[in-house]
């Protein structure tokens, strides 16, 4: 097929907002008062559709309102229902199991192993396979003359709608400038002026610019430093890729004590015993909740949810799922990939087929959502694409204009080029976007040093819950696996020497058997769902 | 834009039929592979999806990423989700950025032909061939800056002639670089050195014993840094 970029009709809105450019480029639309903010909520964000979300019939969070995907997979049977497990053979013994090989997992190695733990990390695809790598946008921290925690704090916890974990939301801010000096010193290329002062910029939400780049591969450099860190130390952390855990062993001291792993190759179950297990498996965007697109990397199905639900961990704030705004609404092959925020942080305006601005770019993430969603669907002022689907533009060549020629190739060239492979050129046309399904807010209740109610299980970064309330801050979850992911691995090595395991047991999933069959649950749902099934004849 | 129409292509040799609109992922899904191997975060950042192809008519061997390449009608296949580049073992805080750290880790650098079949082969467009050459001349800063947008996904290392391990050494070079080249931020050590110090102890403590009602009045009403 030729790509022939936006078609004649989508080119006539184009020319609109190149008509309307000049008068706007200094004059963002005025943001959304409180009780307006409130109100656009209610009534166009996803998380308010009531058919999307039902009531949990089993486990820690019993009567919970749970997204129906998620539901049915908390609510489902385990992938050892009907396999023979020698639990007295041990496949693998170590101190600090990490499940997920993402931003979290590898923080969590790294600093477990400086507290002399000998770590295992698995993986469901490869090392690195994780929503950290996508992530492009920055990281925030308060390291500026006129910034503060204080100022990090309120700007946190009033984006998460005032319902975020208080002592969660000191730990993230005060951690932040810590975490990147650490990653400087791994060498970690951060944005800098020459003289060494990091280049900072606005995201949604912040009060102060304390968004930190690495060009648009924000999350890609964090990721691949920390992952050829963690492969500088061979003889303590050992990583097995394509071996998902399915289910969490615990032992007859009620202790969480490591995990059963799948090899997705050949098939084989693996035995791993620990002192101390964290969770790091990140988000479930592949779920689809709402039947939305999303942004996520393959493996994103909520994997751990599942496993720490059934050994009796709760959840925190799992109805509420952060979209996007800018997600790619064209061409179709690439709809909802991200379309990251760092363009609006950059001064892009967002504007509807007119070429009217009617949204303050930098709203909140949810708010900014809202307000797309109702310029679409009530206002029926979308841009219409030959697949059907709809979107708004957000004018990217403002960036230029306002910073000079070349600055959309240098701070976004992965946009450029994401773009350009698919006949769009960013730099000259703007961009159409649509809200995609990018986070899960909430997730495991986690303490301060990532500790959950259940001893031996820890949780770190998008898998755990609270920290974000009910809506997450851009540049704030590089932020959370980093902060998260080394609270962890420090708990995990400052504890495993203390932990005396008993006998391994699986108990706890025959009695989550017997409580489906209480509840009268009858489903043919295995969990954890491991990936996606995006097969002609699965769909 | 173009009518939807289906068209074959020959995943590692053999015939399917599928729409024309598909990226490569697509279409391998579509035919009914259920992905393992060859596929990551499907955006492009992960290099887990390189993919070699011929046209039909052209003997041209292309390299593309499955999740970034739309299908054309006649197009073989086969994907490479893995490729074994050697990596060196080193501890970065006990390196120095020099000529002689890269040559020490990685010999092979020397060996370079210059031919720029890497450069050919980078599904990011990337100039390989220059930052190897960077590489040649020990300019450590040049090879970061050239190398910055890899994925890592070893195509480049797969047509090498001189069998370099281009993404690896890139990598040592931008830690190198971003550990004891690039300038310090003065003010992040500034700051950690504030918090370690307890300067936002008492500040952060009132904040969080705060009633929400006086919270919400303190973010609606906190000024915001101009653009």
């Amino acid at each position: 097929m030729k790509l022939e970029g936006y078609t004649p009709s989508m080119r006539e809105s184009i020319e609109r907002v190149v008509a309307s450019r000049p008068a706007r480029l200094h004059v963002d639309y005025p943001m959304l008062s409180p009780a307006e903010k409130q109100e656009i909520l209610r009534k166009f964000h996803p998380d308010y559709i009531p058919e999307g979300m039902r009531e949990l019939r089993v486990g820690p969070n019993k009567g919970g309102r749970t997204p129906n995907e998620l539901a049915d997979l908390l609510e489902g049977h385990s992938r050892l229902s009907s396999v023979e497990l020698d639990l007295e053979k041990i496949d693998l013994d170590t101190d600090v199991l990490i499940i997920g090989g993402g931003g979290a997992g590898s923080a969590a190695a790294l600093l477990a192993r400086e507290y002399g733990a000998k770590v295992l990390i698995v993986t469901k695809l490869r090392h690195g396979d994780a929503n950290t790598m996508m992530a492009q946008g920055g990281i925030q921290a308060a390291d500026k003359e006129n910034d503060s925690p204080v100022q990090h704090y309120l700007d946190v916890i009033g984006g998460g709608h005032f319902t975020n974990d208080p002592d969660l939301v000191e730990a993230l801010v005060r951690d932040a400038p810590e975490v990147i000096l650490w990653l400087e010193s791994l060498g970690c290329m951060f944005d800098k002026h020459p003289d060494g002062t990091l280049v900072t910029i606005h995201g949604g939400g912040t009060s102060r610019k304390r968004m930190h780049s690495a060009r648009d591969y924000s999350g890609a450099e964090i990721m691949r430093t920390l992952r050829d860190e963690v492969r500088s130390y061979p003889e303590d952390i050992t990583v097995i890729e394509f071996a998902p855990a399915i289910e969490l062993l615990m032992d007859d001291k009620g202790q969480v004590a490591g995990a059963v792993l799948l090899n997705l190759e050949t098939e084989e179950h693996y035995v791993v015993r620990a002192k101390q297990t964290i969770i790091a498996t990140g988000g479930s965007g592949r779920l689809h909740y709402m039947g939305y697109a999303c942004t996520n990397h393959y493996g994103a199905t909520g994997d751990g949810l599942v496993m720490a639900y059934r050994v009796g961990a709760r959840l925190a704030f799992i109805d509420t799922m952060q979209y996007h705004p800018t997600g790619a609404a064209f061409p179709e092959q690439i709809i909802g990939l991200l379309v990251t925020e760092k363009v609006r942080g950059l001064g892009a305006q967002v504007l509807n087929v007119h070429g009217e601005q009617f949204v303050f770019p930098r709203e909140t993430r949810d708010v900014e959502s809202s307000a797309i969603i109702r310029e679409v669907k009530e206002r029926g002022n979308g841009v219409k694409t030959p697949s059907g689907f709809e979107g708004v533009w957000l004018d990217s060549p403002m960036i230029d204009i306002l910073h000079g020629p070349g600055t959309v190739e240098k701070e976004l060239p992965a946009m450029v080029r994401q773009f350009r492979r698919f006949g769009v050129d960013i730099v000259r046309d703007p961009i159409l976007v649509y809200p995609t399904l990018h986070y899960q807010n909430g997730g495991i209740a986690i303490r301060p040093d990532c500790t959950t109610d259940i001893p031996g299980l820890l949780v770190a970064g998008e898998a755990s819950g609270g920290v974000h309330g009910r809506n997450r801050l851009m540049g704030n979850s590089l932020l959370d696996v980093c902060v998260f992911g080394r609270r962890a691995g420090r708990t995990a090595g400052q504890r495993f020497r203390e932990v005396q395991l008993g006998k391994l047991t699986l108990a706890h999933v025959e009695a989550w058997e017997r409580e489906l069959a209480q509840a009268g649950i009858e489903t043919e749902v295995q969990s954890p769902l491991l990936l996606p099934d995006y097969t002609r004849h699965g769909r | 834009m173009a009518e939807l129409e289906m068209i074959p292509i020959y995943i590692m040799g053999k015939r399917y039929i599928v729409p024309n609109t598909l990226t490569i992922m697509g279409a391998l899904e579509y035919a009914g592979y259920k992905l393992i191997r060859g596929v990551g975060c499907r955006a492009a950042f992960c290099g887990a999806c390189s993919t070699v192809y011929r046209l039909e008519g052209d003997p041209k061997l292309y390299i593309g990423l499955a999740c970034g390449t739309l299908v054309q009608p006649g197009m073989y296949l086969t994907q490479i989700p893995f490729y074994p580049a050697e990596r060196a073992q080193y501890r970065l805080h006990e390196l120095e950025p020099t000529f002689a750290t890269l040559v020490r880790l990685y010999p092979q650098v020397l060996k370079c032909l210059g031919c720029g079949t890497c450069t050919k082969s980078c599904p990011q467009d990337l100039k390989v061939k220059d930052y190897m050459a960077a590489a040649m001349r020990g300019d450590i800063a040049r090879v970061a800056d050239l190398s910055f947008d890899c994925i890592m996904c070893g195509m480049c290392v797969s047509r090498c002639p001189a069998e370099e391990a281009q993404p690896n050494i890139a990598i040592l070079c931008r830690r190198l670089y971003g550990k004891y080249l690039a300038p310090r931020a003065q003010h992040l050590a500034q700051r950690v050195a504030e918090i370690e110090a307890g300067r936002y102890d008492e500040e952060l403590a009132k904040i969080k014993a705060t009633p929400e009602a006086e919270l919400r009045h303190m973010y609606n009403t906190r000024d915001i840094e101009p653009e």
